[in-house]
Formats: C-alpha cells, sequence, structure tokens
C-alpha cells in the first residue's frame, strides 16, 4: 500500500496503527464506552476488574469511559487548534514571502514580539483574563503556536517565491492569493505536513499541560491532561490511576511522531529532477 | 604525443556495467584503455552515462547506483577487488577528480591551501611545508595571480574561473596519474573556459597524466584529446582518434553531432519576417540593484519580426536588461515605449493587457514550471487568465499549443517532471504563446539543453516567428545561436553596448576589442584552434607588454 506515493516503513505502520486507533476511539467514543462520562461506578481508585478494566478513578467514575471520552475532547482540541494555526500560520507566512518589503517587516516584527513571550506564560494570562471555556482555549492556543507556523511557512516561501515559475505567474499578473494557494502551497505541502504532526503533537501536550493546570478542559468534561492531574495523589498510595491517562498521551505523541519522522525521511531524499542533479 | 615508456596503459576498464539499486542500466558494456599521457575524450548528451564512467574509474558509483560489473584496473592492479581502505587510497593519489561547479566543490569555511594540501598530506605523501610549496608551484603553473598568497583566499573570494584553477590544483596535489574531468569548463564563460583549457592541456602534457575528459561539446573536445569515444543511453557509440571523429564519423549520430556546429556556419536568420514598425524602444535606461548599477545607459530598438540579441559575459547586465523591459526591476532612469507608447516602469503599474503582450522564456526550464501542475494547468492558465475562456475551449487551445511546439495532445495531462529538458522548454514557450504575445524575451533559451536538443528548440522558434511574426529579445552567451537566429546583435560589456549592429556587420568585423575576445574565443572545431588561440594570445601579451614598456 501506498501512503503519498511511498512505502510506509514498519515504524510508520506501527505510528500509524496507533493514529488510527486514537481516531477510532474519539470517533466512536460514546458507541464503545461502556459507561457514561461523569457516571459515578464505584469506590475511589479500585482495582482494575472485569466490569471496569482499568479501575475508577477519584470520584469512582469508570478510567476506561473517561479515557475515551477524553480521546475525543483532547484530540479534538488539538486538531482543531492546529488547523486554524496552520491556516493564519501559513497565509501570512506566504503573504509575507511573496509581498516581502513593509509587508513582510511587520508581519514578522509582531511575530517576534509574540515569541519572545513564553508561551505557557502568555497562554495562562489570556486565559486567566479571559476565562478558560473551551472556544478561549482554543483560539488562544491556535494564535500562539500559528506565530511558529508563520516562521516555517515564510522561510518555505521565500526559497519558493524566487524560483521563476512563480515570477512567471507574477509577470502574467496573478494576485497574491494565487500565488499563495495555486503556486507556493502545493511544493511546500510535503514539509508543512511533516511539521502539522509536530505541531499537534505539541497542542496536544499543551492542551494537556493547561488541563493539569487547571486552565484547560473544565470538569465535568474528561480530558487526558486534566485525568492525570485528577489522579496525581493516587502515586502516594502505588496505584496506577494516573498512568492510563499519561500512557494515553505518551502513546499518541509517539504514535504521530513516528509517521512524522518517516514523512520528514521521504521530503529529505531527492527524487525527480532533485536526483538527477 | 608525450613519451610512452611501456605500452601497459595506465588505466583499463573492461565491461563496465553500472545499475541504479532497482535494475535500470547506466552504462552497458563500456570497455577503455588509456595510456600515460593521453587524453579521451568522452562525449554524449545529458544522459549518456559519461560522468557515470568518470566516477566508476575511481571505482566509485553515486548514492543510488552501483557498479553491477566490469573490471577496473589502475596501472595492473583491479581497484574493484581493493576493500574501502585500499581504495581511498588510490582516489586523489593515483587517479583525481575535477568537477564541473568549483564553486560547489570547494568548502567554503576553509582556504584553498587547507584543501590543495589536504590530499598529499592525508595520504602521507608530503608534509604540509611540501605540500604547500608544491600548490604554490601549481598556482603559478596554472596562471592564478599572485601565486603565493592566493592559497590564503577563501572560496568566495576567488572567481569561477580562479577556483576551477585552483581544483585543478587540488586534483594535481597528489601528482595523480590519471584525471578525471567532469566538464570542467562548461559552467565558466567562453573568454575564462579558453583560458582554463589552456591551463589544462599544458598541465596534462608537462606531467605525462593520463586523463578522461568529460563534455558535452564537441569543439571542446576537439582541442584536448587524443581520441574521442561517443555515448548514447550508456552505450558507447563508436570511438576513434580525433580526427576521424571530427572528419570522417563512422556513425550516424556521430555525424549529427559534428553537423550542429556546421550548421551554424551557413544558417542565417531570415530577414522576410522583419517589417519596418518599431514594437519596443528602450531610451538611454539606466538600472541599479542597491548602490550596485547593473545597467548603465542602454538604448535599444525592436521591430515587428524582428530577433535582436544581446551578448555577453555573465555579469554584464544582459539578463537585468530583460526584468527592465518586463517590468521586475524598475529602471532608475530612460524610458520604454512600446507600441508607440509609454511603457510603465513597474510591473504594478502595467495593465493585464500589457502584460499580456511581453512573455519571457527563462533559461532553466526544470525551475520555470511549477512541478505540482498538469501541462493542461500550465498552457491552460493565461488562456483563462487573459481571454477568459474555460472548459473546453481552454482544453482545445491548450491541445492547439501543444501541436505548436510539436508536442503529442495527449501530454496534456502529464506534469512537467515527466518531461525531459527539451520537452519542458517547449511547454515553457507554449505558455509564452497562449498569451498570444507580440513580443517574446528569450533569456538563454538553449543554455540548458543538450546541443542537438537545442537545434530543435531554435528550429522551433524560428518558424514560430516565420508563422506568427513575433519579435525575439534573445539574450545569450552562445555566439553560435545568435549568428543563426538573430537579425540585429548587441554587444553588452559592464552594462552598455559596445556595439549594436545588424549580425553580419558585428561579425565581419572591424570588431570592438570585447567583441573580438567573445568570437575569438568560441572554441572551432578544429584540433589546433586552442593552439592558434594560444598563439594569438602570447602574441596579444607580448604587444601590450612592449606597449607598456614603451610608456615606462
Amino acid at each position: 500500500m501506498l501512503i503519498f506515493g511511498h512505502k510506509p516503513t514498519i515504524s510508520a505502520w506501527i505510528g500509524l496503527a496507533i493514529i488510527a486507533l486514537n481516531l477510532g476511539v474519539a470517533l466512536f467514543g460514546p458507541l464503545i464506552a461502556p459507561y457514561s462520562e461523569s457516571q459515578s461506578v464505584g469506590g475511589t481508585w479500585e482495582a482494575m476488574s472485569p466490569s471496569m478494566l482499568l479501575g475508577t478513578d477519584q470520584i469512582g467514575r469508570d478510567m476506561l469511559t473517561r479515557l475515551i471520552y477524553g480521546a475525543r475532547m483532547t484530540i479534538g482540541i488539538a486538531l482543531v487548534t492546529t488547523c486554524i494555526s496552520f491556516f493564519i500560520g501559513i497565509t501570512l507566512g506566504f503573504t509575507a514571502a511573496v509581498l516581502g518589503s513593509w509587508v513582510d517587516m511587520a508581519l514578522s516584527r509582531l511575530v517576534d514580539i509574540v515569541l519572545s513571550i513564553p508561551l505557557l506564560i502568555f497562554a495562562l494570562i489570556i486565559l486567566g483574563v479571559f476565562g478558560s471555556s473551551i472556544p478561549v482555549l482554543i483560539l488562544t492556543i491556535a494564535v500562539l503556536d500559528s506565530t511558529r507556523v508563520f516562521r516555517l511557512a515564510r522561510a518555505l516561501g521565500m526559497n519558493l517565491a524566487v524560483l521563476e515559475f512563480v515570477e512567471a505567474a507574477k509577470l502574467r499578473g496573478e494576485g497574491t492569493w494565487w500565488l499563495i494557494s495555486r503556486e507556493i502551497l502545493p511544493n511546500a505541502a510535503a514539509p508543512l505536513f511533516s511539521e502539522f504532526g509536530l505541531r499537534f503533537c505539541f497542542n496536544f501536550l499543551f492542551v494537556a499541560a493547561l488541563s493539569f493546570l487547571g486552565l484547560g478542559v473544565q470538569p465535568p468534561y474528561a480530558d487526558w491532561g486534566g485525568m492525570v492531574r485528577e489522579n496525581a495523589a493516587a502515586i502516594n498510595f502505588g496505584l496506577l490511576a494516573p498512568i492510563w491517562p499519561a500512557v494515553a498521551i505518551s502513546m499518541l505523541t509517539v504514535g504521530v511522531n513516528l509517521v512524522v519522522d518517516w514523512l520528514l525521511s521521504i521530503d529529505a531524499r531527492p527524487s525527480g529532477a532533485q536526483a538527477e542533479l | 604525443m608525450a613519451e610512452t615508456e611501456t605500452k601497459q596503459p595506465i588505466l583499463t576498464i573492461r565491461g563496465l556495467v553500472v545499475e541504479t539499486i532497482i535494475g535500470v542500466r547506466l552504462v552497458d558494456r563500456i570497455d577503455v584503455t588509456l595510456q600515460r599521457g593521453e587524453v579521451l575524450g568522452l562525449i554524449g548528451e545529458s544522459g549518456a552515462g559519461k560522468s557515470t564512467i568518470g566516477l566508476a574509474a575511481m571505482c566509485y558509483a553515486r548514492a543510488g547506483c552501483r557498479i553491477a560489473g566490469g573490471v577496473v584496473d589502475i596501472d595492473g592492479s583491479d581497484v574493484r577487488m581493493l576493500d574501502a581502505a585500499g581504495r581511498r587510497d588510490v582516489r586523489g593519489r593515483r587517479i583525481a577528480y575535477i568537477a564541473q561547479s568549483a564553486a560547489a566543490a570547494f568548502n567554503p569555511a576553509h582556504t584553498i591551501m587547507d584543501q590543495v594540501c589536504e590530499g598529499p598530506v592525508q595520504h602521507g605523501l608530503m608534509n604540509r611545508t611540501e605540500a604547500e610549496a608544491w600548490a604554490r608551484e601549481l598556482f603559478r603553473a596554472l596562471d592564478l595571480p599572485d601565486p603565493d598568497n592566493f592559497g590564503n583566499k577563501y572560496p568566495h573570494q576567488a572567481s569561477g574561473g580562479q577556483l576551477q584553477r585552483a581544483m585543478s590544483a587540488m586534483a594535481m596535489s597528489c601528482r595523480p596519474d590519471i584525471l578525471v574531468l567532469d566538464e570542467p569548463t562548461t559552467a565558466l564563460d567562453v573568454t575564462t573556459q579558453i583560458e582554463v583549457l589552456i591551463l589544462l592541456k599544458r598541465l596534462i602534457r608537462e606531467y605525462n597524466t593520463a586523463a578522461l575528459y568529460i563534455t558535452h561539446d564537441l569543439a571542446v573536445v576537439a582541442q584536448v584529446a587524443d581520441r574521442i569515444k561517443v555515448l548514447r543511453h550508456g552505450k558507447e557509440v563508436e570511438e576513434g582518434t580525433t580526427s576521424d571523429v571530427l572528419h570522417a564519423p563512422k556513425q550516424e549520430y556521430t555525424a549529427k553531432l559534428v553537423a550542429v556546429r556546421g550548421a551554424a556556419a551557413s544558417e542565417r536568420a531570415s530577414p522576410a519576417t522583419v517589417t519596418d514598425k518599431t514594437i519596443l524602444t528602450v531610451a538611454d535606461c539606466h538600472a541599479s540593484y542597491g548602490i550596485v548599477k547593473v545597467i548603465d545607459g542602454v538604448s535599444l530598438d525592436v521591430k515587428h519580426g524582428e530577433t535582436v540579441a544581446v551578448v555577453g559575459e555573465s555579469g554584464s547586465g544582459k539578463s537585468t536588461l530583460a526584468r527592465v523591459i518586463t517590468g521586475l526591476l524598475p529602471p532608475t532612469a530612460g524610458a520604454i515605449t512600446f507600441k508607440g507608447a509609454t511603457l510603465p516602469k513597474a510591473l504594478k503599474q502595467r495593465s493585464k493587457d500589457l502584460k499580456r503582450q511581453i512573455q519571457l522564456v527563462y533559461q532553466i526550464p526544470d525551475v520555470a514550471l511549477n512541478p505540482r501542475q498538469t501541462l493542461h494547468d500550465i498552457i491552460g492558465r493565461p488562456v483563462q487568465f487573459y481571454y477568459g475562456r474555460s472548459g473546453n475551449d481552454v482544453t482545445d487551445r491548450v491541445a492547439e499549443l501543444l501541436r505548436l511546439v510539436e508536442l503529442p495532445e495527449n501530454y496534456m495531462f502529464r506534469k512537467s517532471t515527466q518531461l525531459s529538458g527539451g520537452q519542458k522548454q517547449r511547454i515553457c514557450i507554449a505558455r509564452a504563446l497562449a498569451a498570444e504575445p507580440d513580443l517574446i524575451i528569450l533569456d538563454e533559451p538553449t543554455s540548458a539543453l543538450d546541443p542537438l536538443v537545442a537545434e530543435e528548440i531554435l528550429k522551433l522558434l524560428k518558424r514560430l516567428q516565420e508563422e506568427l511574426g513575433l519579435a525575439y529579445i534573445l539574450i545569450t552567451h552562445d555566439l553560435d545561436v545568435v549568428h543563426r537566429i538573430a537579425h540585429r546583435t548587441a554587444v553588452m560589456l559592464k552594462g552598455q553596448f559596445v556595439a549594436f549592429e545588424d549580425t553580419e556587420t558585428i561579425f565581419r568585423g572591424p570588431y570592438h576589442p570585447y567583441t573580438e575576445k567573445l568570437v575569438k574565443a568560441v572554441p572551432e572545431m578544429r584540433i589546433d584552434w586552442l593552439d592558434e588561440a594560444l598563439e594569438r594570445k602570447r602574441v596579444r601579451e607580448a604587444a601590450e607588454k612592449t606597449d607598456s614598456a614603451k610608456v615606462a
């Protein structure tokens, strides 16, 4: 089987399987979850049993059910965030690369300013001011993250914008949107796609981190980062409860990274005209 | 020519087969024998396997390729049988390689001296002091400026021609028995090319080195090689002494290669297409990049159906002139008139219709076409954009344009990466024609192409001019091309025109000294041409010396 015209490596297959599993769980969560999201089914931190495969959490909810609903929330937020961040970052980054001069200057300096403030602290301030609702959370992370995407998109765009086919389109009189969407984007797709994987991981961990600090997804919604925090006290008793959401977070991160590594290696390999040179 | 004490060849390659890892044959059963002091020219189009053979002579295959069979014998020992350490010992010491692009072959972070001395010191042939002394001797032999201190320079501080010579010094640093020269002069200007050629030839003679000379230019190889081997698609076409190959080629393919050069002498641009209506006038134009003045008072006019060539060395400002006319670089002073009306200086101020009427064809078709678009998209876009046509209308027009540039219609949904260099250039021309322009600026349209392919493109351009009455501005350094399709020619030097006249007049002389230098620097397909050029250079230098002596 070919993906992007290339045969995935074994590690890429493992990564793809992990991603598929997580997406499947996120999509069909309510159908496969044994209980409902906030239903209390037992005592605090009960051990694993046939009816509760991963035991219960700090207020007696089924851990597996929480994990399944948590997948929805955590992956969903990270995905939406990354998409918005890429839309903003790519559009502005390519615009800066194509138009150059003062547009580039203004956008780049603005991004530099945002980049100079530590990400987590910036996010904490904004969430502190506006309160932590899901739309605010998504927009905050997306805007902050788009500065990183901007830098990459601008660098890629700069290299492509000087190529003669882009110049030919400019000579023809094409507008900026055409240059960005038709001439530059298709040629920058591969590195951007692998960056998408990486940024997804960062955002995913960032949401988890914010939830861990109590500013992310609010109860009663399940969220992997928040679940680690809620169950953290169980470590004192040598219980497994906080391990499960932590395992879920690291599994997905590793899975996405395996696929990204493979995508990056395709990109690094010369092909076609490049290989002839 | 040189003394050959033993008849034992220094390099023997028998039945060489090089394949890609998926089994495509790049080089198919090639035999090479090379005596000391002998130069063998390997000639062929790109993809003929010339460089692959050159590298295989060092028992090296590029990434993704492997030497699948044959014997590579250097002075009696089979290099293929050696282990990695043994091969390393042979490379550089017994056989050395000079690559096409010297600028890319030097490490920018070290001085030239460090890099030239690295070989002999690493191989334990000399200590650093001896190696430096030898390097300075080589710099002197290669006519580099200030040979005693030249080595202290970093690569970016030397010009392209100097670097190419420094690279020759690097290859000679271990006093190898065999030199592999892979297009050593192709990236250079004609005037620099002849200097490097002369020195390489002297170097090979003086040190009785054997050489494999790889090139696509028959006229160049004629100057240095004793024998020529013609290659095509990885197979040998024929091998013979240089004069045999040039004067009595046995194979049809060789004859064609030889004829391309011959054609230039007789062919001329047909005056029939030229009208007396002027389409473009450039009056006293100045342009600069930042504070660097690139164009310094250029005036030019082009008539309907006429080809005006602009020739000059790289850096003379000829490509910048194209950018000024297209509006990519607004001139700092001067006026451009197009069809009787003043042309706005910047591209932004020009109307869509003005942009349509002036089209540009680039030098390197590989980067001039978007690799992610189909030919239908590439050629169809101007049709859509300028004429607002859509759907089948566009498809019909694209098919028509493909026929016009002599490509099959069913190529329409291919991507440009699936085409050869010549086909890509045809697509670039088709894209320009799709706008139905009146003036096409051709920026070195054939210099990235193989000679036979370039020939076809020139024919196509001529035919299109006759059929459509197009005006061309042709920017090139290739006087051969100028000869054949330009009605008038401008010779450019340091941002100024030193001559602008009928092509005939320019080439008949009397020349401006710079024009003469350009014209005389084009290698001719004669074996003794280089020696004559050498003689001319000596005479000129002697004259300059006596001149300066007189002044003193």
